[in-house]
């Protein structure tokens, strides 16, 4: 399934569900990134690229599997604008348009043990689960 | 009957373009009482108003009914109107057919529809209405200011000028506000005190002025021309007469571990205190939660040295009654707390500073005596990080203010310059979002600090302040411009922190039955037309409380609202409102709801002798009005249970007549 330009732009907004107009430009949140230097895009640029409706740029790009979905941009964001839900919402539009889910719940229980950090399971299953 | 006339005015299209004029007019003429009804372009021209006076000659009408714009807009001139052709001006109905019709609906059909019903109601009230005659109160030429910073000082100079008497409210051991605690002044630089301190000079010398400083308002009744306010006088535990301000006490005091506030806890104060050396009053100040004799008993010893013998530690809390004709709110502001903000490391480190501490930092009087070092070790710091807009313009966000401060652009420009002025071995950063100039010779200001200072303006904003172990501050930030992150190695953070209207303004605005918006700033009656007045009769704003202003426009306002102060203290009397309430002795059971609702105090019982059915006499408590108190609000008539009170020129058949003009 692939949309169009706009449809997907609308898509992204809506999954996201922030307004990306809020955006003042201020870049407290691209200043907050604790991965900005793995990115092409940084968080101020997923917003300004979903307004102006780069969303397919935004799914090819590293930056949505580099982010670590810490959510710093979104409580630092002083707009309400939450730039981390559009990579989220772009990310889904991606692993919806491949039609896969790489992830299952159900395959959560058995990927856990000692070394591995809670925060990194949550993190996968948000980015690779449909 | 009455004989009553309808004009219908098409307001060129803005009632006309959505509401079939013609069609309203045709109507409203079969309506019972109705002896003429017509159109025009413009009713509130001369020509439309002189075909409303010729009307009400040939047709020797006894009411009218303007269909039109909202009566806030042209009830005044139509009340006029029809007084030049002698008919009483309380027999004009205003049915609001522009902004209640025309501006609201899209559908002619609708919007005419609807017009026509608003027509209907109006000449039902007409039906019902009564000439009414205005009377007269008179002026107390005597102002009230509240709050004594730059706005009130000069509120309270310009209007003891003009020769009429002025009492200033200061909560503050002393008047003079934040001007005092600020070092240099953008954006001419120079110093706040030196332009302030004359100005508070003088209006301790003025003999049209009284300072009551360490003073609230506890009361205030009465309304526009006649307020009458308790003021109460909090203890200082010295007299303000005897004290000569010599500063004795203070050097001797020995609980010298008291949060200094004028230098914003940054240096320590003693117990017996005068905030600044160029205080006025220049009076000394017992601070009793600090007091050794106040809090044990023991001690005593500014009593001893004081040689005026002002010293009094049983002294308590005195109230005051005066009666003014206006009032001036000028509470100022505050910056907000940053608590919230932990991203900015402000509660964690002492290096973290806000931009009011860094004026005192910088102030000559302040706790470093105006050399710029580290308050964590006293160190001179070489990297210094300034970050604009902290908690303003916060919308959507859980913390902060949605508005902009409007004068951190500027304040922060000053703060840099100065830096790489004193220190030139300074490395000085502005983080900004916008820098917002607009001010004669702001832009200019600001350019200087990049072009001849060097301060390094970077677009965007910090994101992180962590405190490191070698005592800097590690600034994570963002430069959209260059498309980097920072990570900068500071001495010092200074935030220019939002502000706020002062926290004792939203209790006083009850207390004044005065406006305030969402963020607890004063209303103005007009943002644009009234930018001074309140939309409470005889309150007016000065500086701060009204929205964040520099010091040039605190003062434009302040002169701005002496004037209107002198324009109504010049006159004798005031004309009323003759729509006031009034009680039927007959139906009033005296349970006083309607005094507990009046906002104004304008109800009072009396006990009367009433002769019974039965021919014997009764004493009854019922309520009495004070016609000149009353402001026709309303609020009695709603809460009396025996339906006795009513409202002159509003009474209840008057609005059922209305209601069951639109339900027909
Ligand atoms: C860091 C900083 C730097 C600044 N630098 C500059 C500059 O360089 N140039 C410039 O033009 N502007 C500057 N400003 C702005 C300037 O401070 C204000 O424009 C000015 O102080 C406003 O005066 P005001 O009288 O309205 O308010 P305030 O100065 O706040 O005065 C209000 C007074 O009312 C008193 N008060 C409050 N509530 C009550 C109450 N309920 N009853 C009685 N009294 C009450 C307060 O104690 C205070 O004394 C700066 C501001 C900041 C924060
Ligand atoms: S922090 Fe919010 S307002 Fe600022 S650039 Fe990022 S998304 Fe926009
Ligand atoms: S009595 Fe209180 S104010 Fe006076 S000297 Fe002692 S501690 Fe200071």
């Amino acid at each position: 399934m692939s949309h169009n330009k706009e449809t997907l732009r609308e898509i992204v907004i809506e999954t996201a569900g922030v307004n990306p107009r809020k955006c003042m430009k201020c870049g407290k949140c691209s200043a907050t990134c604790p991965a900005y230097d793995e990115m092409e895009y940084h968080p101020h640029q997923f917003v300004s690229m979903v307004e102006a409706g780069k969303i397919e740029e935004l799914m090819n790009s590293k930056s949505i599997w580099m982010c670590l979905s810490c959510f710093a941009c979104v409580e630092r964001c002083p707009r309400g604008v939450e730039p981390a839900s559009f990579i989220e919402a772009a990310r889904l539009a991606l692993i919806r348009q491949q039609g896969k889910n790489h992830l299952k719940a159900e395959d959560v229980p058995a990927k856990l043990n000692d070394k591995l950090p809670g925060q990194a399971i949550v993190s996968a299953f948000r980015k690779y689960s449909k | 009957m009455q004989r009553i006339g309808v004009f219908v005015c098409w307001c060129g299209s803005n009632i006309a373009g959505t509401v079939d004029v013609h069609k309203v007019a045709e109507a409203l003429k079969s309506e019972p009482g109705v002896v003429i009804a017509t159109q025009y372009q413009y009713m509130c021209s001369e020509a439309g108003q002189t075909l409303i006076k010729d009307a009400i000659r040939d047709h020797k009408l006894t009411g009218i009914v303007v269909c039109s714009c909202s009566p806030r807009m042209h009830e005044a001139t139509f009340r006029k109107t029809a007084a030049a052709a002698g008919l009483n001006p309380y027999m004009v109905e205003i049915a609001n057919i522009r902004e209640q019709c025309s501006w609201i609906h899209k559908d002619m059909e609708v919007g005419t529809e609807k017009a026509i019903i608003l027509g209907r109601a109006a000449i039902a009230k007409v039906h019902l209405n009564a000439p009414l005659v205005a009377g007269e109160s008179p002026v107390v030429k005597r102002a009230l200011v509240i709050g004594g910073g730059i706005a009130g000082i000069q509120t309270a100079l310009d209007i003891a000028d003009a020769g009429f008497p002025v009492d200033i409210v200061e909560t503050k051991p002393t008047i003079g506000g934040k001007m005092a605690q600020i070092d240099k002044t953008f954006p001419t630089l120079d110093c706040a005190a030196c332009i302030l301190t004359p100005k508070m000079v003088d209006a301790a010398q003025h003999d049209k002025i009284n300072i009551y400083a360490y003073s609230e308002v506890a009361e205030v009744k009465g309304f526009v021309g006649n307020f009458s306010v308790k003021i109460k006088q909090k203890a200082r535990m010295v007299d303000p007469v005897k004290c000569t301000g010599c500063g004795l006490c203070v050097e001797k005091c020995p609980m010298k571990k008291v949060p200094n506030e004028f230098n914003l806890g940054m240096d320590k104060r003693s117990a017996i205190y005068i905030p600044f050396a160029q205080a006025v009053p220049k009076v000394a100040t017992i601070d009793p939660t600090a007091c050794l004799k106040m809090k044990t008993g023991k001690c005593g010893l500014c009593a001893t040295v004081c040689e005026a013998g002002a010293i009094d530690y049983t002294q308590q809390d005195s109230f005051i009654e005066e009666k003014y004709g206006a009032i001036v709110v000028a509470t100022g502001y505050n910056p907000i707390n940053l608590d919230q903000f932990d991203e900015f490391a402000y509660n964690q480190s002492p290096d973290v500073v806000t931009s009011l501490e860094f004026e005192r930092l910088t102030n000559a009087a302040g706790p470093t005596a105006g050399t710029l070092l580290r308050p964590s070790d006293g160190k001179h710091p070489h990297t210094l990080v300034f970050v604009q807009c902290v908690g303003s313009r916060c919308d959507g966000a859980e913390k902060g203010k949605s508005y902009c401060s409007k004068i951190c652009c500027m304040y922060t420009a000053k703060h840099a310059m100065l830096c790489r002025e004193k220190y030139p071995d300074t490395e000085v950063y502005v983080f900004y979002i916008d820098v917002r100039t607009p001010g004669k010779n702001f832009d200019e200001f600001y350019r200087r600090a990049v072009e001849e200072y060097g301060v390094k303006y970077i677009k965007g904003m910090v994101g992180k302040v962590a405190p490191q172990a070698d005592g800097s501050l590690l600034v994570q930030a963002s430069d959209l411009i260059e498309g980097e992150q920072l990570k900068i190695k500071a001495d010092m953070v200074v935030l220019a922190a939002a502000i706020e209207p002062d926290q004792s303004a939203r209790p006083l605005a009850t207390m004044l039955t005065a406006s305030m918006d969402t963020n607890d700033f004063f209303t103005e009656a007009h943002p644009k037309l009234r930018p001074v007045e309140s939309p409470t009769a005889g309150v007016f704003l000065s500086g701060c409380c009204q929205g964040p202003k520099d010091i040039p426009e605190t003062v434009s306002q302040a002169s701005g609202a002496a004037a209107k102060v002198i324009g109504l203290l010049v006159k004798d009397s005031l004309t009323c409102n003759p729509c006031v309430a009034h009680s039927d002795e007959l139906m009033c059971n005296g349970c006083s709801a309607c005094e507990k609702v009046c906002p104004y105090g304008a109800i009072t019982y009396q006990d009367k002798e009433f002769r019974m059915p039965d021919r014997t006499t009764a004493i009854r408590r019922v309520a009495s009005v004070n016609p000149a108190v009353c402001q026709g609000c309303g609020a009695c008539t709603v809460a009396c249970p025996s339906g006795a009170m009513d409202l002159n020129g509003f009474s209840n058949s008057q609005i059922m007549a209305e209601v069951d003009a639109i339900c027909k």
